[in-house]
Protein backbone atom coordinates (compact mmCIF):
# COMPACT_ATOMS: atom_id res chain seq x y z
CA UNK A 1 0.00 0.00 0.00
CA UNK A 2 1.51 3.58 -1.17
CA UNK A 3 2.33 5.81 2.12
CA UNK A 4 0.11 8.45 2.40
CA UNK A 5 0.88 11.62 2.06
CA UNK A 6 -0.06 15.25 3.03
CA UNK A 7 -1.13 17.96 0.51
CA UNK A 8 -2.01 21.39 1.58
CA UNK A 9 -5.42 21.33 -0.64
CA UNK A 10 -6.37 25.28 0.68
CA UNK A 11 -6.19 28.12 2.46
CA UNK A 12 -8.64 27.83 5.81
CA UNK A 13 -9.91 31.55 5.08
CA UNK A 14 -11.68 29.87 1.79
CA UNK A 15 -13.79 28.62 4.22
CA UNK A 16 -15.39 31.70 5.49
CA UNK A 17 -19.03 31.99 4.39
CA UNK A 18 -19.32 28.06 3.47
CA UNK A 19 -18.54 25.09 5.54
CA UNK A 20 -17.41 22.82 2.70
CA UNK A 21 -15.09 22.90 -0.31
CA UNK A 22 -14.21 20.49 -3.09
CA UNK A 23 -10.67 19.36 -4.01
CA UNK A 24 -8.86 17.00 -5.77
CA UNK A 25 -5.71 14.81 -4.63
CA UNK A 26 -4.12 12.18 -6.86
CA UNK A 27 -7.18 12.37 -9.11
CA UNK A 28 -9.62 11.55 -6.45
CA UNK A 29 -12.44 14.01 -5.58
CA UNK A 30 -12.44 15.10 -2.17
CA UNK A 31 -14.86 16.91 0.03
CA UNK A 32 -13.74 18.93 2.95
CA UNK A 33 -16.07 19.97 5.68
CA UNK A 34 -15.49 22.40 8.51
CA UNK A 35 -17.30 22.55 11.75
CA UNK A 36 -16.49 25.04 13.90
CA UNK A 37 -12.57 23.98 14.57
CA UNK A 38 -12.67 20.40 13.47
CA UNK A 39 -12.44 19.36 9.90
CA UNK A 40 -13.68 16.55 8.05
CA UNK A 41 -12.73 14.85 4.77
CA UNK A 42 -14.18 12.42 2.57
CA UNK A 43 -14.03 11.08 -0.72
CA UNK A 44 -16.61 12.72 -2.58
CA UNK A 45 -18.76 9.53 -4.04
CA UNK A 46 -21.82 8.09 -2.20
CA UNK A 47 -20.92 4.53 -2.19
CA UNK A 48 -24.22 3.87 -3.22
CA UNK A 49 -24.87 5.19 -6.77
CA UNK A 50 -21.62 7.92 -6.85
CA UNK A 51 -23.58 10.91 -5.58
CA UNK A 52 -21.26 14.14 -5.05
CA UNK A 53 -21.56 14.36 -0.79
CA UNK A 54 -20.17 18.32 -1.35
CA UNK A 55 -23.48 18.58 -2.62
CA UNK A 56 -25.46 16.99 0.22
CA UNK A 57 -26.95 18.20 2.88
CA UNK A 58 -25.44 18.56 6.52
CA UNK A 59 -28.14 17.19 9.23
CA UNK A 60 -27.93 16.47 12.69
CA UNK A 61 -28.24 12.10 13.73
CA UNK A 62 -31.68 12.00 15.11
CA UNK A 63 -32.35 9.18 16.95
CA UNK A 64 -35.62 7.42 18.11
CA UNK A 65 -36.53 4.76 20.87
CA UNK A 66 -39.84 3.86 19.36
CA UNK A 67 -42.95 5.37 17.40
CA UNK A 68 -43.52 8.83 18.66
CA UNK A 69 -40.34 9.47 20.25
CA UNK A 70 -37.17 11.06 18.55
CA UNK A 71 -33.82 12.65 19.54
CA UNK A 72 -31.76 15.15 17.80
CA UNK A 73 -28.21 15.39 18.23
CA UNK A 74 -24.40 15.91 16.76
CA UNK A 75 -25.91 19.21 14.30
CA UNK A 76 -24.39 19.06 10.92
CA UNK A 77 -22.54 15.77 11.87
CA UNK A 78 -24.23 13.59 9.19
CA UNK A 79 -24.17 14.39 5.57
CA UNK A 80 -27.03 13.22 3.57
CA UNK A 81 -26.30 12.18 0.26
CA UNK A 82 -28.49 14.93 -2.87
CA UNK A 83 -29.33 12.23 -4.42
CA UNK A 84 -30.94 9.10 -2.25
CA UNK A 85 -31.06 10.55 0.88
CA UNK A 86 -28.25 8.01 2.02
CA UNK A 87 -26.92 9.26 5.47
CA UNK A 88 -23.62 8.83 6.59
CA UNK A 89 -21.62 10.15 10.20
CA UNK A 90 -18.52 12.53 8.82
CA UNK A 91 -16.59 11.22 11.68
CA UNK A 92 -16.56 7.67 10.82
CA UNK A 93 -18.23 7.34 6.94
CA UNK A 94 -20.53 4.87 8.43
CA UNK A 95 -24.10 4.44 7.00
CA UNK A 96 -26.66 5.99 9.67
CA UNK A 97 -29.35 3.60 8.20
CA UNK A 98 -27.12 0.19 7.11
CA UNK A 99 -23.58 0.17 8.78
CA UNK A 100 -23.19 -3.05 7.28
CA UNK A 101 -23.68 -2.14 3.88
CA UNK A 102 -22.11 0.91 2.85
CA UNK A 103 -19.45 3.13 4.53
CA UNK A 104 -18.19 6.65 2.84
CA UNK A 105 -14.83 6.54 2.73
CA UNK A 106 -12.90 9.31 5.10
CA UNK A 107 -10.11 10.37 4.79
CA UNK A 108 -7.56 12.76 7.15
CA UNK A 109 -7.58 16.57 7.55
CA UNK A 110 -5.84 18.87 9.61
CA UNK A 111 -4.62 22.42 9.64
CA UNK A 112 -1.00 23.68 10.02
CA UNK A 113 0.47 26.97 10.07
CA UNK A 114 2.18 28.46 7.01
CA UNK A 115 5.36 28.06 8.34
CA UNK A 116 5.00 24.46 9.01
CA UNK A 117 4.37 23.53 5.66
CA UNK A 118 8.00 23.34 5.18
CA UNK A 119 7.51 19.48 4.89
CA UNK A 120 4.34 19.42 3.16
CA UNK A 121 4.88 18.74 -0.62
CA UNK A 122 2.54 19.52 -3.52
CA UNK A 123 1.59 23.14 -2.35
CA UNK A 124 1.98 24.30 -5.62
CA UNK A 125 -0.28 22.26 -7.29
CA UNK A 126 -3.33 23.02 -5.39
CA UNK A 127 -2.83 26.89 -6.49
CA UNK A 128 -2.71 27.53 -2.81
CA UNK A 129 -0.40 29.99 -1.34
CA UNK A 130 2.33 29.78 1.67
CA UNK A 131 0.26 31.94 3.94
CA UNK A 132 -2.29 31.94 7.15
CA UNK A 133 -3.42 28.61 7.99
CA UNK A 134 -3.45 26.12 5.66
CA UNK A 135 -5.58 22.66 5.22
CA UNK A 136 -3.77 19.51 4.57
CA UNK A 137 -5.14 16.22 3.58
CA UNK A 138 -3.86 12.91 4.35
CA UNK A 139 -4.58 10.31 1.27
CA UNK B 1 -29.03 -21.96 -10.65
CA UNK B 2 -27.65 -21.17 -7.13
CA UNK B 3 -29.95 -18.47 -6.21
CA UNK B 4 -27.56 -17.47 -3.25
CA UNK B 5 -24.77 -16.64 -5.79
CA UNK B 6 -23.23 -13.09 -4.86
CA UNK B 7 -22.22 -11.41 -7.91
CA UNK B 8 -19.20 -8.62 -7.88
CA UNK B 9 -21.28 -5.63 -6.47
CA UNK B 10 -19.78 -2.91 -8.07
CA UNK B 11 -20.19 -4.26 -11.71
CA UNK B 12 -20.58 -1.66 -13.70
CA UNK B 13 -22.30 -1.18 -17.39
CA UNK B 14 -21.68 -0.32 -20.52
CA UNK B 15 -23.39 -0.82 -23.98
CA UNK B 16 -21.49 -0.19 -27.24
CA UNK B 17 -24.03 2.28 -28.62
CA UNK B 18 -25.71 5.04 -26.57
CA UNK B 19 -28.24 4.40 -24.22
CA UNK B 20 -32.27 5.19 -24.00
CA UNK B 21 -33.45 6.54 -20.82
CA UNK B 22 -37.00 6.48 -20.60
CA UNK B 23 -37.86 8.79 -18.14
CA UNK B 24 -36.87 12.07 -17.78
CA UNK B 25 -38.45 15.41 -16.10
CA UNK B 26 -37.08 18.68 -17.54
CA UNK B 27 -39.66 21.62 -16.33
CA UNK B 28 -40.22 25.21 -17.76
CA UNK B 29 -37.81 27.74 -16.44
CA UNK B 30 -40.61 29.96 -15.85
CA UNK B 31 -44.36 29.09 -16.63
CA UNK B 32 -45.21 32.60 -17.57
CA UNK B 33 -42.26 33.05 -20.18
CA UNK B 34 -42.35 29.36 -21.69
CA UNK B 35 -45.91 28.32 -21.48
CA UNK B 36 -48.12 30.87 -20.94
CA UNK B 37 -47.25 32.25 -24.42
CA UNK B 38 -49.15 28.68 -25.97
CA UNK B 39 -52.50 29.47 -24.03
CA UNK B 40 -55.22 32.05 -25.01
CA UNK B 41 -55.46 34.98 -23.26
CA UNK B 42 -58.68 34.17 -21.39
CA UNK B 43 -56.80 31.22 -20.22
CA UNK B 44 -54.06 33.54 -18.69
CA UNK B 45 -56.43 35.77 -17.14
CA UNK B 46 -58.51 32.57 -16.08
CA UNK B 47 -55.32 30.74 -14.21
CA UNK B 48 -54.61 34.58 -12.37
CA UNK B 49 -57.83 34.76 -11.12
CA UNK B 50 -58.65 31.65 -10.26
CA UNK B 51 -55.33 29.71 -9.88
CA UNK B 52 -54.92 25.76 -11.27
CA UNK B 53 -56.70 23.64 -8.66
CA UNK B 54 -56.08 19.64 -8.93
CA UNK B 55 -58.22 17.13 -8.49
CA UNK B 56 -56.33 16.80 -5.33
CA UNK B 57 -57.22 18.01 -1.23
CA UNK B 58 -53.96 19.50 -1.39
CA UNK B 59 -54.14 22.79 -3.45
CA UNK B 60 -51.04 24.14 -2.68
CA UNK B 61 -48.48 21.16 -4.02
CA UNK B 62 -48.26 18.00 -4.32
CA UNK B 63 -49.67 15.16 -1.81
CA UNK B 64 -46.97 14.29 0.60
CA UNK B 65 -43.19 16.18 0.93
CA UNK B 66 -40.55 14.95 -1.24
CA UNK B 67 -37.10 13.42 -0.42
CA UNK B 68 -35.37 16.39 -1.73
CA UNK B 69 -36.51 20.17 -2.76
CA UNK B 70 -38.34 19.80 -5.87
CA UNK B 71 -38.04 15.80 -5.72
CA UNK B 72 -34.74 16.54 -7.35
CA UNK B 73 -31.00 15.94 -6.93
CA UNK B 74 -29.48 18.54 -4.82
CA UNK B 75 -26.72 18.81 -7.40
CA UNK B 76 -29.22 19.67 -10.59
CA UNK B 77 -30.01 23.27 -10.38
CA UNK B 78 -28.48 25.12 -13.47
CA UNK B 79 -25.56 27.18 -12.98
CA UNK B 80 -27.46 30.15 -14.53
CA UNK B 81 -30.32 29.69 -12.37
CA UNK B 82 -33.91 28.22 -12.12
CA UNK B 83 -35.17 24.90 -11.35
CA UNK B 84 -33.71 21.90 -12.12
CA UNK B 85 -33.42 20.25 -15.45
CA UNK B 86 -34.73 23.92 -17.16
CA UNK B 87 -31.65 24.15 -18.87
CA UNK B 88 -31.02 22.73 -22.44
CA UNK B 89 -27.07 23.07 -22.05
CA UNK B 90 -26.78 21.94 -18.37
CA UNK B 91 -28.81 18.28 -19.02
CA UNK B 92 -26.80 17.73 -21.83
CA UNK B 93 -24.08 18.17 -19.86
CA UNK B 94 -25.06 16.85 -16.51
CA UNK B 95 -26.80 14.09 -18.41
CA UNK B 96 -27.21 12.98 -21.69
CA UNK B 97 -23.37 13.52 -22.58
CA UNK B 98 -22.27 12.46 -19.39
CA UNK B 99 -24.05 9.05 -19.31
CA UNK B 100 -23.66 8.45 -23.39
CA UNK B 101 -27.28 9.03 -23.45
CA UNK B 102 -28.52 8.99 -27.42
CA UNK B 103 -32.52 8.95 -26.50
CA UNK B 104 -34.37 10.54 -23.66
CA UNK B 105 -37.88 10.35 -23.05
CA UNK B 106 -39.61 13.80 -21.58
CA UNK B 107 -42.73 13.21 -19.65
CA UNK B 108 -43.33 16.82 -18.05
CA UNK B 109 -45.12 16.24 -14.53
CA UNK B 110 -47.53 18.17 -12.57
CA UNK B 111 -49.01 20.14 -15.40
CA UNK B 112 -52.20 20.56 -16.72
CA UNK B 113 -53.26 16.70 -17.07
CA UNK B 114 -55.89 16.74 -13.98
CA UNK B 115 -56.90 20.54 -13.68
CA UNK B 116 -61.01 20.36 -12.24
CA UNK B 117 -61.37 22.62 -14.71
CA UNK B 118 -61.66 20.67 -17.68
CA UNK B 119 -61.62 23.25 -20.35
CA UNK B 120 -58.17 24.72 -18.51
CA UNK B 121 -56.87 21.32 -18.21
CA UNK B 122 -57.24 20.87 -21.95
CA UNK B 123 -55.64 23.84 -23.06
CA UNK B 124 -52.76 23.75 -20.72
CA UNK B 125 -52.05 20.36 -21.87
CA UNK B 126 -51.80 21.24 -25.29
CA UNK B 127 -49.23 24.08 -24.38
CA UNK B 128 -47.27 21.54 -22.74
CA UNK B 129 -47.06 19.63 -26.22
CA UNK B 130 -45.97 22.78 -28.17
CA UNK B 131 -43.39 23.62 -25.14
CA UNK B 132 -41.74 20.62 -25.39
CA UNK B 133 -41.33 20.86 -28.91
CA UNK B 134 -40.25 24.56 -29.22
CA UNK B 135 -37.86 23.86 -25.96
CA UNK B 136 -36.02 20.61 -26.11
CA UNK B 137 -37.34 18.08 -28.89
CA UNK B 138 -36.52 20.61 -31.60
CA UNK B 139 -33.54 21.81 -30.23
CA UNK B 140 -31.79 18.44 -28.83
CA UNK B 141 -32.97 15.26 -31.60
CA UNK B 142 -31.93 13.10 -28.43
CA UNK B 143 -34.40 14.33 -26.78
CA UNK B 144 -38.13 13.24 -27.43
CA UNK B 145 -41.54 13.74 -25.60
CA UNK B 146 -44.52 12.37 -24.53
CA UNK B 147 -48.12 13.35 -25.48
CA UNK B 148 -49.80 15.13 -22.51
CA UNK B 149 -53.38 15.06 -22.30
CA UNK B 150 -56.23 15.90 -19.78
CA UNK B 151 -57.26 12.12 -19.76
CA UNK B 152 -60.59 12.60 -18.09
CA UNK B 153 -61.67 14.30 -21.72
CA UNK B 154 -61.03 11.65 -23.78
CA UNK B 155 -62.02 13.46 -27.04
CA UNK B 156 -59.47 16.61 -26.63
CA UNK B 157 -56.92 13.64 -25.69
CA UNK B 158 -57.94 12.02 -29.17
CA UNK B 159 -57.38 15.52 -30.49
CA UNK B 160 -53.98 15.99 -29.28
CA UNK B 161 -53.03 12.27 -30.36
CA UNK B 162 -54.18 13.12 -34.17
CA UNK B 163 -52.08 16.49 -34.02
CA UNK B 164 -48.87 15.27 -32.36
CA UNK B 165 -48.36 11.08 -32.92
CA UNK B 166 -47.00 11.48 -36.68
CA UNK B 167 -44.25 13.53 -35.66
CA UNK B 168 -40.88 12.75 -34.84
CA UNK B 169 -40.46 14.69 -31.67
CA UNK B 170 -42.68 12.22 -29.95
CA UNK B 171 -42.49 8.90 -28.79
CA UNK B 172 -45.94 8.01 -26.89
CA UNK B 173 -48.85 9.05 -24.91
CA UNK B 174 -48.69 10.39 -21.50
CA UNK B 175 -51.29 9.37 -18.88
CA UNK B 176 -50.29 9.24 -15.04
CA UNK B 177 -51.19 6.13 -12.83
CA UNK B 178 -53.95 7.61 -10.44
CA UNK B 179 -56.59 7.81 -12.21
CA UNK B 180 -60.24 8.76 -10.41
CA UNK B 181 -61.51 5.42 -12.34
CA UNK B 182 -59.69 2.20 -12.73
CA UNK B 183 -57.80 2.17 -16.03
CA UNK B 184 -59.94 -0.20 -17.43
CA UNK B 185 -62.48 1.83 -18.05
CA UNK B 186 -64.19 2.40 -20.90
CA UNK B 187 -64.10 5.82 -21.05
CA UNK B 188 -60.27 5.71 -21.62
CA UNK B 189 -60.83 3.62 -24.44
CA UNK B 190 -61.11 6.25 -27.18
CA UNK B 191 -57.12 6.99 -25.85
CA UNK B 192 -55.75 3.50 -26.31
CA UNK B 193 -57.39 3.40 -29.41
CA UNK B 194 -56.25 6.39 -30.69
CA UNK B 195 -52.66 5.63 -29.58
CA UNK B 196 -52.55 2.04 -31.38
CA UNK B 197 -53.73 3.45 -34.38
CA UNK B 198 -51.03 5.62 -34.24
CA UNK B 199 -48.51 2.91 -33.31
CA UNK B 200 -47.67 4.93 -30.19
CA UNK B 201 -47.22 2.94 -26.42
CA UNK B 202 -49.00 4.75 -23.67
CA UNK B 203 -46.83 5.43 -21.27
CA UNK B 204 -47.95 5.57 -17.57
CA UNK B 205 -45.90 7.41 -15.25
CA UNK B 206 -46.76 6.96 -11.19
CA UNK B 207 -48.17 9.46 -9.50
CA UNK B 208 -51.37 11.42 -10.62
CA UNK B 209 -54.71 13.67 -8.89
CA UNK B 210 -57.36 11.18 -9.36
CA UNK B 211 -59.09 12.31 -6.17
CA UNK B 212 -58.28 8.72 -4.25
CA UNK B 213 -56.14 8.16 -1.21
CA UNK B 214 -53.17 6.31 -2.43
CA UNK B 215 -53.40 3.49 -1.01
CA UNK B 216 -56.21 1.33 -0.72
CA UNK B 217 -55.96 1.74 2.72
CA UNK B 218 -56.51 5.63 2.81
CA UNK B 219 -54.22 8.32 3.20
CA UNK B 220 -51.01 6.97 5.11
CA UNK B 221 -48.77 9.12 7.40
CA UNK B 222 -44.88 9.20 5.52
CA UNK B 223 -44.26 10.09 1.58
CA UNK B 224 -41.98 6.91 1.68
CA UNK B 225 -45.94 5.17 1.86
CA UNK B 226 -46.54 7.46 -1.20
CA UNK B 227 -43.66 5.98 -3.07
CA UNK B 228 -44.75 2.65 -1.86
CA UNK B 229 -48.19 2.91 -2.97
CA UNK B 230 -46.77 3.16 -6.62
CA UNK B 231 -47.01 -0.40 -6.94
CA UNK B 232 -49.89 -0.69 -5.64
CA UNK B 233 -51.77 1.60 -8.38
CA UNK B 234 -49.80 0.23 -11.10
CA UNK B 235 -50.64 -3.12 -10.01
CA UNK B 236 -54.43 -2.02 -9.93
CA UNK B 237 -54.10 -0.30 -13.42
CA UNK B 238 -52.49 -3.75 -15.24
CA UNK B 239 -55.37 -5.64 -13.49
CA UNK B 240 -58.18 -3.42 -14.68
CA UNK B 241 -56.91 -2.98 -18.10
CA UNK B 242 -56.34 -6.73 -18.68
CA UNK B 243 -59.28 -7.66 -16.53
CA UNK B 244 -61.43 -5.47 -18.75
CA UNK B 245 -59.98 -6.45 -21.77
CA UNK B 246 -58.42 -3.83 -23.37
CA UNK B 247 -55.78 -6.15 -24.95
CA UNK B 248 -58.42 -8.31 -26.04
CA UNK B 249 -60.41 -5.08 -27.70
CA UNK B 250 -57.29 -3.13 -29.12
CA UNK B 251 -54.75 -5.63 -29.89
CA UNK B 252 -52.15 -3.35 -31.12
CA UNK B 253 -52.11 -1.53 -27.78
CA UNK B 254 -48.50 -0.89 -26.05
CA UNK B 255 -48.43 0.11 -22.29
CA UNK B 256 -45.39 0.96 -20.51
CA UNK B 257 -45.38 1.48 -16.77
CA UNK B 258 -42.81 4.23 -15.48
CA UNK B 259 -41.57 4.68 -11.89
CA UNK B 260 -43.68 1.89 -10.36
CA UNK B 261 -40.68 -0.61 -9.41
CA UNK B 262 -40.48 -3.95 -11.27
CA UNK B 263 -40.06 -6.53 -9.11
CA UNK B 264 -43.62 -6.76 -8.40
CA UNK B 265 -44.75 -7.70 -11.93
CA UNK B 266 -44.09 -11.79 -11.91
CA UNK B 267 -46.17 -12.15 -8.66
CA UNK B 268 -48.99 -10.14 -10.25
CA UNK B 269 -49.07 -12.13 -13.56
CA UNK B 270 -49.20 -15.70 -11.56
CA UNK B 271 -51.86 -14.25 -9.27
CA UNK B 272 -53.98 -12.46 -12.44
CA UNK B 273 -53.61 -16.25 -14.18
CA UNK B 274 -54.63 -18.08 -11.42
CA UNK B 275 -57.83 -16.00 -10.54
CA UNK B 276 -58.75 -15.82 -14.21
CA UNK B 277 -59.02 -19.51 -14.71
CA UNK B 278 -61.25 -19.45 -11.90
CA UNK B 279 -63.48 -17.28 -12.72
CA UNK B 280 -64.22 -17.03 -16.66
CA UNK B 281 -67.97 -16.50 -16.02
CA UNK B 282 -66.98 -13.17 -15.36
CA UNK B 283 -63.66 -12.88 -17.21
CA UNK B 284 -65.12 -14.38 -20.17
CA UNK B 285 -64.30 -12.06 -22.87
CA UNK B 286 -60.73 -12.15 -21.75
CA UNK B 287 -59.42 -14.62 -24.36
CA UNK B 288 -55.94 -15.65 -22.81
CA UNK B 289 -54.18 -15.92 -19.76
CA UNK B 290 -52.99 -12.79 -18.29
CA UNK B 291 -49.72 -13.25 -18.35
CA UNK B 292 -49.34 -13.87 -22.16
CA UNK B 293 -51.27 -10.78 -22.43
CA UNK B 294 -48.76 -8.75 -20.47
CA UNK B 295 -45.78 -10.42 -22.04
CA UNK B 296 -46.92 -8.95 -25.32
CA UNK B 297 -48.31 -5.75 -24.39
CA UNK B 298 -47.18 -4.31 -21.01
CA UNK B 299 -43.36 -2.90 -20.52
CA UNK B 300 -42.20 -1.82 -16.95
CA UNK B 301 -39.10 1.00 -16.68
CA UNK B 302 -36.33 0.35 -14.51
CA UNK B 303 -36.14 3.10 -11.98
CA UNK B 304 -36.42 2.96 -8.97
CA UNK B 305 -34.98 -0.23 -9.25
CA UNK B 306 -35.00 -2.45 -6.33
CA UNK B 307 -31.97 -3.21 -4.94
CA UNK B 308 -32.00 -6.68 -2.75
CA UNK B 309 -28.89 -7.23 -0.48
CA UNK B 310 -28.22 -10.25 -2.80
CA UNK B 311 -28.88 -8.42 -6.49
CA UNK B 312 -29.03 -11.80 -8.40
CA UNK B 313 -32.87 -11.91 -6.88
CA UNK B 314 -33.30 -9.18 -9.32
CA UNK B 315 -31.91 -10.74 -11.77
CA UNK B 316 -34.20 -14.18 -11.29
CA UNK B 317 -37.30 -11.65 -11.06
CA UNK B 318 -36.60 -9.76 -14.44
CA UNK B 319 -35.95 -13.03 -15.92
CA UNK B 320 -39.65 -14.78 -14.47
CA UNK B 321 -41.14 -11.69 -16.38
CA UNK B 322 -38.98 -11.56 -19.69
CA UNK B 323 -35.74 -9.53 -19.92
CA UNK B 324 -37.44 -7.87 -23.22
CA UNK B 325 -40.13 -6.58 -21.10
CA UNK B 326 -37.84 -3.97 -18.87
CA UNK B 327 -36.73 -0.32 -20.29
CA UNK B 328 -33.74 1.55 -18.36
CA UNK B 329 -34.75 4.95 -16.60
CA UNK B 330 -33.31 7.71 -14.86
CA UNK B 331 -35.71 9.38 -13.82
CA UNK B 332 -33.39 13.21 -13.72
CA UNK B 333 -33.14 15.00 -12.49
CA UNK B 334 -35.23 13.53 -9.81
CA UNK B 335 -33.50 12.86 -6.53
CA UNK B 336 -34.60 8.96 -6.83
CA UNK B 337 -32.63 8.97 -9.99
CA UNK B 338 -30.65 5.71 -11.35
CA UNK B 339 -26.78 6.41 -12.58
CA UNK B 340 -26.80 3.56 -15.36
CA UNK B 341 -23.61 2.87 -14.32
CA UNK B 342 -25.10 1.60 -10.98
CA UNK B 343 -28.45 0.46 -11.75
CA UNK B 344 -28.17 -3.31 -11.99
CA UNK B 345 -25.01 -3.77 -10.93
CA UNK B 346 -24.67 -7.22 -11.72
CA UNK B 347 -22.85 -9.50 -14.49
CA UNK B 348 -25.13 -9.89 -17.82
CA UNK B 349 -25.07 -11.18 -21.36
CA UNK B 350 -24.74 -8.49 -24.15
CA UNK B 351 -28.20 -9.49 -24.74
CA UNK B 352 -29.48 -8.47 -21.70
CA UNK B 353 -27.06 -5.59 -21.15
CA UNK B 354 -28.53 -4.08 -24.92
CA UNK B 355 -31.92 -4.91 -24.51
CA UNK B 356 -32.17 -3.51 -21.26
CA UNK B 357 -30.35 -0.05 -22.05
CA UNK B 358 -31.41 0.49 -25.74
CA UNK B 359 -33.16 -2.51 -27.96
CA UNK B 360 -36.39 -3.23 -25.47
CA UNK B 361 -37.40 1.02 -25.72
CA UNK B 362 -36.42 1.28 -29.44
CA UNK B 363 -39.21 -1.78 -30.05
CA UNK B 364 -41.33 -0.67 -27.27
CA UNK B 365 -41.58 2.78 -28.90
CA UNK B 366 -41.56 1.63 -32.53
CA UNK B 367 -38.41 2.89 -33.44
CA UNK B 368 -35.76 1.86 -35.53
Amino acid sequence: MAERQKHVVAKVSDFEGTDRKLVEVKGRPIVIFKKGDEWFGMLDRCPHQGGSLCSGSLISWVESSGPGDYRMSRKDEIVRCPWHGWEFDIRTGVACARPTKYRARPVGVSVVKSEETETVGNLELYDVSREGDLVVVEL
Amino acid sequence: MNVEARPNPLKTQSVELGIADCDVHPNPASLEDEVFPFIEQKWRDYIATYGMVQRIGFAGGTQYPKGQPRASRRDSYPPEGGPPASSLSFFREQHLDAHNVDMAVMIPLRIGQALQNMDLAVAVCAAINEWQTEFWTSKEPRIKGSIVMAYENADACVQQIEKHAHKDDFVQISMLSRTPDPMGHRKYWPIYEAAAANGLPVGVHAFGYGGNPPTGGGYPSYYIEDMMAHAQSCQALITSMVYEGVFDRIPDLKLVIVEGGIAWLPSLMWRLDKIWEKNRLELSHVKRPPSEIIRQHVWLTSQPIEEPDNRQQLVEAIEWMGWDRVLYASDYPHWDFDDPKRALPVQLTKEQRDGFFRGNAYKAYGLS
